[in-house]
């Protein structure tokens, strides 16, 4: 029953539902952190430190006296590895909250991927087609983003932009980038 | 030794007079006042993308332009913020408190009017305070080696980072993070290259304007996106006419404007404590002095003025610790010291007497453009009114555009603009676990000069740790290191009372 409480809580995304409830044993303690962002935040702090700690004696420790590559970036990991073991025992301290959610209330997936993909449209086209086409794709595909955006808004906002961008950038501040250019896939 | 200070202020009037200079000022606090006004974009977001457009600039120039630009998006800020509710910028937040209701009343104008008023009042003292300051300390660090060095900066960074927003253990977390960022590429000291993942385009390290612009320009436009509600500018419509405030406003304004300055001066002294703190700081205790508290929040313009010329009078202050000794205090200072860095100016205590232009110049700079700001904004407010409506569907896009190319522009490098989206995308999923991702500039730019100063001072004592304890200017720096855990622990494990002020977790995840 506990378990399957717990179980359910997990399940819960909105968060809003979760009230105060405690429970005991080991099973309950794992069931109480999973629902905790600091549980999260911590483990990812180890994982960095970890990443460090281990890469880190690859580049040679050296000694106190005369510290080689490796050292500082295995101490940090260490330090980074306690800091996250902190943060995320850390959870356990608070009272089970409201707003334990990672994910923001509205899920905005195609907002983010947009604004994620823009820099890369930026530079599939800017390498391959010059400035101007990079610059469209670079608006174009963020602006389509928006809750309500319409094809010809993005466009004109994209042309808009494009003018702008290279009067400013290729002719004023001489940015050494073709404006036009093929270069073949 | 005031009549040294003011023979190199003089000659900083010169450099800053300089009509190139005075251009840039003017560029600089005309745009940064513009972006400020700006929902949703920040003087971080500002400051980076404009970071690539100086490289072409003489590096005096350069600072000088983007220190207007920080000081302008203070202003820009402040109107956002009274006339439309919307804190743009964490220091403003407490500003909206009384700003607002102000404006509902009709009573916006006059708001703004003492506040660019008091802004000016709070930026010359800070200024006042940096031309007398800086030289003394400059005086004291030629003094330290590099034990010194190395426990100063600890204790910036420990500052810096426990004392912003948010819990204490994920802001130092956040600084390891950037001590860390800062290792990737090449070891100044052994040429073997590090955490490049066979990579030769991270062999020169992390680009600091496409860490900056992923943090706080990606990681933004993701939090902010199809979030902003409809901008209300019912209110909003200001004249010029009506920024004169009354007899009355103005007897109300003169205490809270010079109080709000000591508290921020104040601020500006601890490191770490940057706007944010001074101008909650000056609030309550404004609130505290007043003779009728509970009119707080229904537009007095004592709490308008007050947090508002501590926020310039504490800004004006961080330069004092970035110019003089080498340490930011906050992301910002942080940026502009990596802009200095970039331009091949090695900042430290040597910087004052190296380059006096760039020193003094800026000095002098602060009041030019201070007073340009105050020009601008009072026939300026119809446009930055109209500038505020703009939706941010449209905002955002260009703002990309403008992060992409300026990425590129700083080393023609098309895998910049890759880095800056990757880093964006850590600094959103940093961003909703709850960090804050200010503390990883700081020690990202930190991180190349403590990790030289440690080395070299574990060199010099032959290994031993103890040398920072041994030596007493770097005791006192560690015991302050120690002071500033053992308050946080105690703060934590205190048992909370009903009456303490919620500053950190009043405006999480904003920025």
């Amino acid at each position: 029953m506990l378990v399957g409480n717990g179980y359910a809580f997990h399940k819960n995304t909105g968060g809003s539902a979760l009230s105060t409830h405690h429970q005991h044993g080991p099973a309950g303690l794992v069931h109480r952190l999973v629902r905790k962002r600091d549980f999260y935040a911590g483990g990812l702090m180890i994982l960095f430190g970890l990443l460090m700690s281990l890469k880190g004696p690859s580049y040679r420790l050296g000694t106190l006296m005369h510290m080689g590559p490796g050292f500082l970036p295995t101490a940090l990991g260490v330090l980074l590895i306690a800091l996250g073991v902190a943060i995320a025992a850390g959870s356990l301290t608070t009272a089970d909250g409201e707003d334990e959610d990672i994910l923001p209330e509205n899920r905005e997936w195609l907002a983010w991927a947009c604004i994620l993909c823009s820099p890369l449209a930026f530079m599939l086209f800017g390498n391959y087609f010059g400035m101007a086409p990079g610059t469209f794709a670079c608006v174009f595909v963020a602006s389509m983003g928006d809750r309500d955006a319409k094809l010809k808004n993005s466009l004109v906002l994209s042309s808009v932009v494009t003018v702008f961008g290279v009067a400013l950038f290729s002719y004023i501040l001489q940015i050494p980038m073709p404006v036009f250019t093929w270069r073949g896939l | 030794m005031i009549s040294t200070a003011l023979t190199d202020l003089w000659y900083g009037f010169g450099v800053a007079l300089e009509p190139h200079n005075v251009m840039w000022c003017f560029i600089g606090v005309l745009v940064g006042n513009m972006v400020g006004v700006l929902p949703g974009m920040g003087p971080l977001a500002t400051i980076s993308i404009l970071l690539p457009l100086t490289f072409g600039i003489k590096p005096v120039g350069a600072i000088l332009m983007l220190a207007g630009v920080m000081y302008g998006a203070q202003y820009g800020g402040a109107i956002c913020s009274i006339l439309l509710n919307l804190p743009c910028h964490p220091p403003h937040a407490v500003t909206c408190l009384d700003g607002f209701p102000m404006t509902k009343a009709g009573r916006g104008g006059a708001a703004l009017g003492a506040t660019v008023f008091a802004s000016f009042v709070g930026a010359s003292w800070g200024i006042t305070e940096m031309i007398f300051l800086a030289p003394v300390l400059v005086r004291v660090a030629m003094e330290f080696g590099p034990a010194e060095i190395c426990s100063l900066m600890l204790l910036g960074l420990l500052a810096g980072s426990t004392l912003a927003r948010g819990s204490p253990v994920k802001g130092v977390a956040m600084t390891v993070l950037g001590l860390m960022l800062g290792i990737v590429g090449t070891d100044i000291e052994t040429g073997s290259e590090r955490f490049t993942f066979a990579m030769t385009h991270l062999d020169d390290g992390i680009e600091l304007i496409a860490l900056a612009l992923g943090l706080f320009g990606i990681g933004e436009f993701m939090n902010s996106v199809n979030q902003v509600s409809t901008v209300n500018a019912k209110y909003a419509k200001v004249t010029l006419k009506d920024m004169r405030p009354s007899r009355e406003e103005w007897r109300r304004t003169i205490g809270p404007m010079f109080r709000g300055t000591l508290v921020g001066s104040l601020c500006s002294l601890i490191p770490g404590t940057g706007p944010t703190i001074a101008s909650f700081v000056a609030y309550a205790t404004e609130k505290k002095l007043s003779k009728t508290p509970e009119k707080f929040g229904t537009g007095m313009i004592e709490g308008v003025v007050c947090p508002e010329a501590a926020t310039h009078s504490s800004i004006q202050g961080d330069f004092i610790p970035t110019m003089s000794l080498g340490i930011p205090g906050d992301a910002v200072m942080a940026l502009l010291l990596g802009a200095l860095m970039i331009q091949g100016i090695v900042p430290g205590p040597q910087l004052i007497k190296e380059h006096p232009d760039i020193f003094w110049g800026l000095v002098a700079s602060f009041w030019i453009g201070n007073i340009m700001l105050v020009l601008l904004n009072v026939p300026l407010i119809g446009v930055w009114v109209k500038l505020l409506t703009i939706p941010y569907k449209y905002l955002y896009p260009s703002a990309m555009f403008f992060a992409c190319i300026g990425v590129y522009a700083a080393n023609n490098d098309m895998f910049q603009v890759g880095e800056m989206a990757v880093i964006g995308f850590v600094g959103y999923v940093l961003l909703r676990l709850g960090f804050h991702p200010a503390p990883i500039l700081l020690g990202f730019v930190l991180g190349p000069r403590f990790e030289e100063n440690f080395r070299r001072a574990m060199l010099i004592s032959r290994g031993d740790i103890m040398v920072f304890i041994e030596r007493p200017i770097s005791a006192v720096f560690i015991a302050m290191c120690v002071l500033l855990i053992g308050l946080q622990v105690y703060v934590r494990l205190r048992p909370k009372k009903p009456g303490d002020t919620v500053i950190p977790t009043a405006f999480e995840g904003a920025e």
